[in-house]
């Protein structure tokens, strides 16, 4: 009974994240005000395109930003019952690896070129095990075996693997121990589709596994539709819509949600042309007073341009950025 | 009709230090006025090497390349500089691909100063023309290269494609480095001016929902040979070869309620250096067999559809 409730409690919890860059001149407006949840199990897709501040929000979950000129400028980070913006240093050293753990966008520079990839993994084990250098090593290789590769490569160097398998490299150590959640940047972008295919089937299996919440960072709506069960769309640093994907994906309420859509060639239809979204994304250190999505919108009024704009509930029940989501929903441009 | 492009038998190897890479091996096709060929496979295919060999950005090892019936195959110097002017190439990376030190108007107008076609009063028109070709504001003529967004300067790199009215112009990968929503503004951009100047083109890429959508006919490599090669819909519909099946059902859906199950290859690509003869896909292969291990040609299984694979017919 006790358990039940545990799990329908959100595991992982961001409450109006802001995150800011900043120099002598500028200030840059990275993340303002981000607010999601997670349960246990499940995997949140965090969709936008470059510069959204996907990869800046999972930094500053896992509290590793830049020391100088980065900053959460407000905002908590609630892992089940421990607000982890709070903790010092030294525990949250603890929880890195262990409790979070990360998979970077580029194995190519995840690696430490001059190591060997066994040890890799191992370091990872050692810093939150006690045991033995034997017992370690083990562990290391039953990891490179869970990822695909056979243990007798614990002593080769990164540059001997190619892409794909580096990018298991850096899964392996990801996992290793038994992480409860794992933030996932671009984990298959650097890849070719067959081993695209590959890397994410095998993550879905290890998380399945050990039951672990996976927030997804991609700007890939095939991978979102196949691997996620929440989505939340980011454009310039704010959540603009958020739900579950078959509410985002079915019913998407926003302007940019429904841009992103047409700008993507379908593989399910003919069409001669495709639909971008006019103009450019906006400059983080700049943004546009109000909707920060007002300037590439067709439905644009007055209202749009000031003033913060909130998160409203659909009809469907999810949450959309949009103060016209009801001539959007109806398709009015 | 004759065709723009032909290749026979095209093979482009390099020297390595254990071998020979095969980069491209035995390649044939042929394009007609105005259609688009894309060739998909994954790095390390060759299929940027065949569009750059074709061009002659890099020496061929043999074979044959026909511009409009003509065997260019071995021209050089002179002759070779004027064929250029014909042939043209949009490289991948807009952010490498484009002098950092040069404007916009200075990287547009070089070729035309180069081909010594224009007087120097008619280069500023057409340097004019060429950027409202492709969108290009005028105020931002005097920009240079880090002023600008990614499809921005993408679209330098058309403009300085189609300075001197090429016929033929390879896209190598020209929409990979951007994000979505600029990814569709530049091919609409890429279409638009296919259809304008009767453009034919070779578009290089390893995403096949973009090679759907632009391509008349696609091309399949798989370590630098062709595995099926037919028009765009009947791949899509009906694909033949084990390898073009496979990458097709590893794309995710973005249909939520239709989910594609991947077919999930073993393995990775094997290495092109010193390939054995036979079937370069069988080691990964389900349905290879013994008679894989002989060298497999391309056939016509059906009308217009080819593909390189001697089990093709037991295996449908």
């Amino acid at each position: 009974m006790s358990d039940e409730i545990k799990e329908s409690m959100p595991f992982l919890e961001v409450k109006n994240l802001i995150v800011e860059y900043f120099t002598s001149e500028q200030t840059v407006h990275a993340v303002n005000g981000v607010s999601f949840k997670l349960e246990k199990g499940k995997t949140l897709g965090l969709v936008g395109e470059t510069g959204a501040g996907k990869t800046s929000i999972a930094k500053a979950i896992l509290r590793i930003l830049p020391d100088v000129g980065a900053r959460i400028a407000k905002g908590e980070v609630w892992l089940a019952d421990e607000n982890i913006t709070r903790i010092s240093e030294e525990e949250m050293r603890k929880i890195r690896g262990k409790k979070i753990s990360m998979i970077f966008q580029d194995p190519m520079t995840a690696l430490n070129p001059v190591q060997r990839v066994g040890d890799q993994i191992a370091e990872v084990v050692s810093l939150h095990n006690s045991g033995t250098k034997e017992s370690f090593k083990k562990r290391a290789e039953e990891m490179l075996e869970m990822v695909g590769i056979q243990k007798e490569r614990y002593g080769d160097y990164p540059h001997q693997f190619s892409g794909g398998m580096k990018q298991r490299v850096v899964i392996a150590i990801a996992l290793a121990c038994n992480p409860e959640l794992l933030l996932a940047d671009e984990p298959t972008t650097a890849l070719d589709v067959t081993i695209q295919a590959q890397v994410l089937k095998l993550i879905d299996n290890l998380k399945e596994k050990l039951n672990t919440s996976m927030v997804l960072i991609t700007h890939d709506m095939g991978v979102v539709a196949t691997h996620c069960d929440d989505v939340a769309v980011v454009y310039a640093g704010n959540i603009v819509e958020y739900g579950s994907k078959e509410q985002v994906f079915d019913h998407p309420a926003h302007p940019y949600t429904i841009g992103l859509f047409g700008a993507i060639p379908n593989l399910g239809r003919d069409e001669e042309w495709l639909h971008p979204i006019e103009g450019l994304p906006p400059d983080p250190s700049d943004l546009p007073e109000g909707c920060s999505f007002h300037p590439r919108c067709n439905y644009t009024t007055e209202e749009c341009k000031a003033g913060t704009i909130d998160m409203l509930a659909t009809p469907d029940g999810h949450q959309c950025r949009c103060i016209h989501m009801d001539r959007v929903l109806k398709g009015e441009v | 009709m004759r065709p723009v492009i032909e290749v026979k038998n095209l093979k482009k190897y390099f020297p390595v230090a254990n071998g020979v890479l095969h980069a491209v091996d035995d390649v044939s096709l042929s394009i007609g006025r105005g259609k688009t060929l894309g060739v998909v496979g994954e790095s390390g295919c060759g299929k940027s090497t065949l569009g750059r060999t074709i061009i002659h950005l890099q020496e061929h090892t043999s074979g044959e390349i026909f511009l409009h019936g003509d065997d260019i195959s071995n021209l050089k110097g002179k002759e070779l500089r004027k064929v250029r002017e014909k042939m043209q190439i949009i490289f991948q990376d807009p952010y490498s691909s484009i002098d950092p030190r040069k404007t916009v108007d200075a990287t547009i107008r070089e070729p035309l100063q180069v081909s010594k076609r224009y007087k120097r009063n008619e280069i500023d028109d057409v340097t004019t023309e060429l950027m409202e070709l492709v969108g290009i504001d005028n105020r931002l003529r005097m920009s240079y290269p880090h002023e600008l967004d990614g499809g921005r300067r993408q679209r330098v790199g058309i403009a300085r494609a189609l300075a001197l009215n090429p016929d033929f112009v390879v896209c190598d990968e020209p929409v990979s480095a951007l994000d979505v929503s600029i990814q569709a503004q530049v091919l609409n951009l890429l279409k638009k001016l296919q259809q304008q100047r009767g453009l034919t083109y070779m578009f290089v890429t390893h995403n096949l929902s973009v090679v759907k959508h632009i391509s008349d006919d696609i091309c399949v490599m798989y370590l630098g040979q062709v595995v099926e090669l037919c028009p765009s819909k009947e791949l899509f519909k009906n694909p033949l070869h084990p390898y073009t099946k496979a990458l097709l059902s590893a794309i995710p859906s973005i249909d939520i309620h239709n989910p594609n199950k991947p077919e999930i290859l073993k393995g990775e690509l094997t290495s092109p250096i010193n390939p054995k003869p036979g079937c370069r896909f069988a080691s990964r292969c389900n349905f290879a067999t013994e008679a894989c291990k002989q060298p497999q040609k391309l056939q016509e299984i059906s009308s217009g559809h080819f593909a390189a694979c001697c089990r093709v017919r037991e295996i449908q």
